[in-house]
């Protein structure tokens, strides 16, 4: 029988999840005895045509990593799902928008201001020179795709099997991943491949957290020296333990937290979860300020809540374009 | 065009607000008809993101009713209720929406007078606020 076939794409990324899938080490040699990689344009020569002239259907499994922020992204991930079985949805990006979604808190001309404008000092362009989608040179007409005003996840724009989460999605996930798809064994439509669990059920700091949590000063990390042991939020650190699946290690703590730095979101909301930042506006709020609540005045709760200089951008860093509100609306009204 | 009407969600805790809103009604008190009402077991049974989902699905405003400091049949709800709307209003406002169009207020079962008066006075908030953003423009990526 012939090996089944095997894709990987990256879209809007950094190349991590790309990383990803070369840290399986060893084991890639097993994936390889197993599939037939036909298509991975970051570690091996192939062109599109070769995955245009493919037959529907004809890739077992592609894995697609990074959001949807330019006209190529797209025209790829349409492509390469009419062409597969199965698509899996692989890391942060391409999961929930991750650090690329971001931009959604601007569109296409207030960056393309910052990048190729005055408004940043560090740009030298002052013959304003904008990238164009189409020019016309002596040898014919180049072009380049059409760039976003809004950063979408992948499956805002085509039908995905199997969602790997994390950025970047952990090894063993991976492999157990591509081991129960070859298998046959397939979960249902829609699952996220990693545990259910949230975080901080997984984690030892979790034992250090008082019975009732209140906190007054929010701490930056780049502030403080975090206790190796203690729970993050108990020191007042912001943690998105309790909002974030676990998966990011196959044994013991997160990882994040083994290097003692806060959880921040990576591997997306547990199950049941709609709205990571609505969650953690929740968890957060019930314990900053618990102790005295009674006696505090409208002002004092204000400038507890101030001290979060940037709460939606810290609690969808990876999240915004799934959040329920998926961008800025650019019609700004006075606040 | 057809004059602009604000559509409303109204989360109203049982025990004070929601009995305030009653009082409103059986007194006969007027006020726009612009809110539905939600009945909650206690404002903090609002998670924030019933409220998101109400904006998201195209509700104009939000409004809070809550019981005053102290007087929580839970004791303690409504000012964890209090600390969720004054961050989610900063959220809110990160995100391109006037943080006006989510209100919180105390209002015991008493207060029908209030409630109408706290009625009147968002519907005309979110009537000047217009409707709320949509994404056609920024979301058409063509």
């Amino acid at each position: 029988m012939a090996k089944p076939k095997v894709a990987f794409y990256w879209c809007a990324s950094c190349g991590g999840c790309e990383e990803a899938i070369v840290d399986l080490n060893e084991d890639i040699l097993k994936v390889a005895d197993l599939v037939n990689i036909v298509f991975w344009p970051c570690a091996m020569d192939f062109k599109y045509d070769d995955v245009r002239k493919m037959k529907d259907g004809e890739i077992s499994v592609s894995f697609i990593n990074g959001a949807i922020r330019t006209e190529e992204n797209e025209e790829m991930a349409v492509l390469l799902r009419q062409k597969s079985k199965i698509v899996i949805s692989f890391g942060a990006c391409s999961h929930m928008g991750g650090i690329p979604g971001l931009g959604n808190f601007w569109d296409k001309e207030s960056i393309f201001e910052s990048a190729y404008g005055k408004s940043c000092p560090s740009v030298d362009n002052p013959n304003r020179i904008v990238p164009q989608e189409r020019w016309q040179v002596s040898e014919g007409e180049l072009t380049l795709p059409k760039f976003y005003n809004t950063v979408k996840s992948l499956d805002q724009v085509i039908d995905v099997d199997y969602y790997l989460p994390g950025c970047s999605p952990e090894p063993y996930l991976t492999m157990n991943a591509i081991v129960k798809l070859l298998s046959g064994d397939l979960p249902a439509k829609g699952t996220v491949l990693a545990p259910a669990k949230a975080l901080c059920d997984r984690c030892s700091r979790s034992e250090t957290k008082p019975e009732k949590l209140s906190i007054k000063k929010i701490e930056r990390v780049a502030t403080l020296q975090p206790d190796p042991e203690k729970c993050f939020l108990a020191q007042g650190i912001i943690c998105m333990g309790p909002v974030t699946r676990f998966g990011c290690k196959e044994e013991g703590d997160g990882r994040c937290i083994s290097a003692n730095m806060p959880c921040r979101g990576c591997y997306g909301p547990p199950p049941g979860v709609k709205d990571v930042g609505a969650k953690m506006v929740s968890a957060l709020a019930s314990i900053v300020g618990l102790d005295g609540e009674e006696e505090m005045k409208e002002e004092d709760i204000q400038k507890l809540m101030d001290q979060i200089p940037d709460p939606a951008g810290t609690f969808y860093r990876f999240s915004l374009p799934t959040s329920m509100m998926r961008r800025k609306r650019m019609t700004s009204e006075e606040n | 065009m057809r004059k602009f009407e604000p559509k409303i969600v109204c989360f109203l805790c049982k025990w004070c607000t929601y009995a305030g809103a009653d009082l409103a009604g059986t007194s006969r008190l007027q006020y726009p008809p612009n809110g539905v009402v939600i009945k909650t077991l206690c404002s903090s049974r609002i998670d924030p993101e019933h409220i998101l989902y109400a904006f998201q699905q195209g509700s104009d405003g939000v409004f809070i009713g809550g019981c005053h400091p102290g007087d929580c049949h839970y004791q303690s709800g409504n000012y964890k209720t209090k600390r969720r709307v004054l961050l989610l209003q900063n959220m809110l406002k990160q995100l391109g929406l006037d943080s006006k169009r989510l209100r919180l207020e105390w209002i015991s079962a008493s207060e029908g007078n209030k409630f109408a008066a706290a009625m009147k006075e968002f519907t005309e908030t979110i009537r000047n606020l217009g409707p709320i953003p949509k994404l056609d423009k920024e979301e058409n990526n063509q």
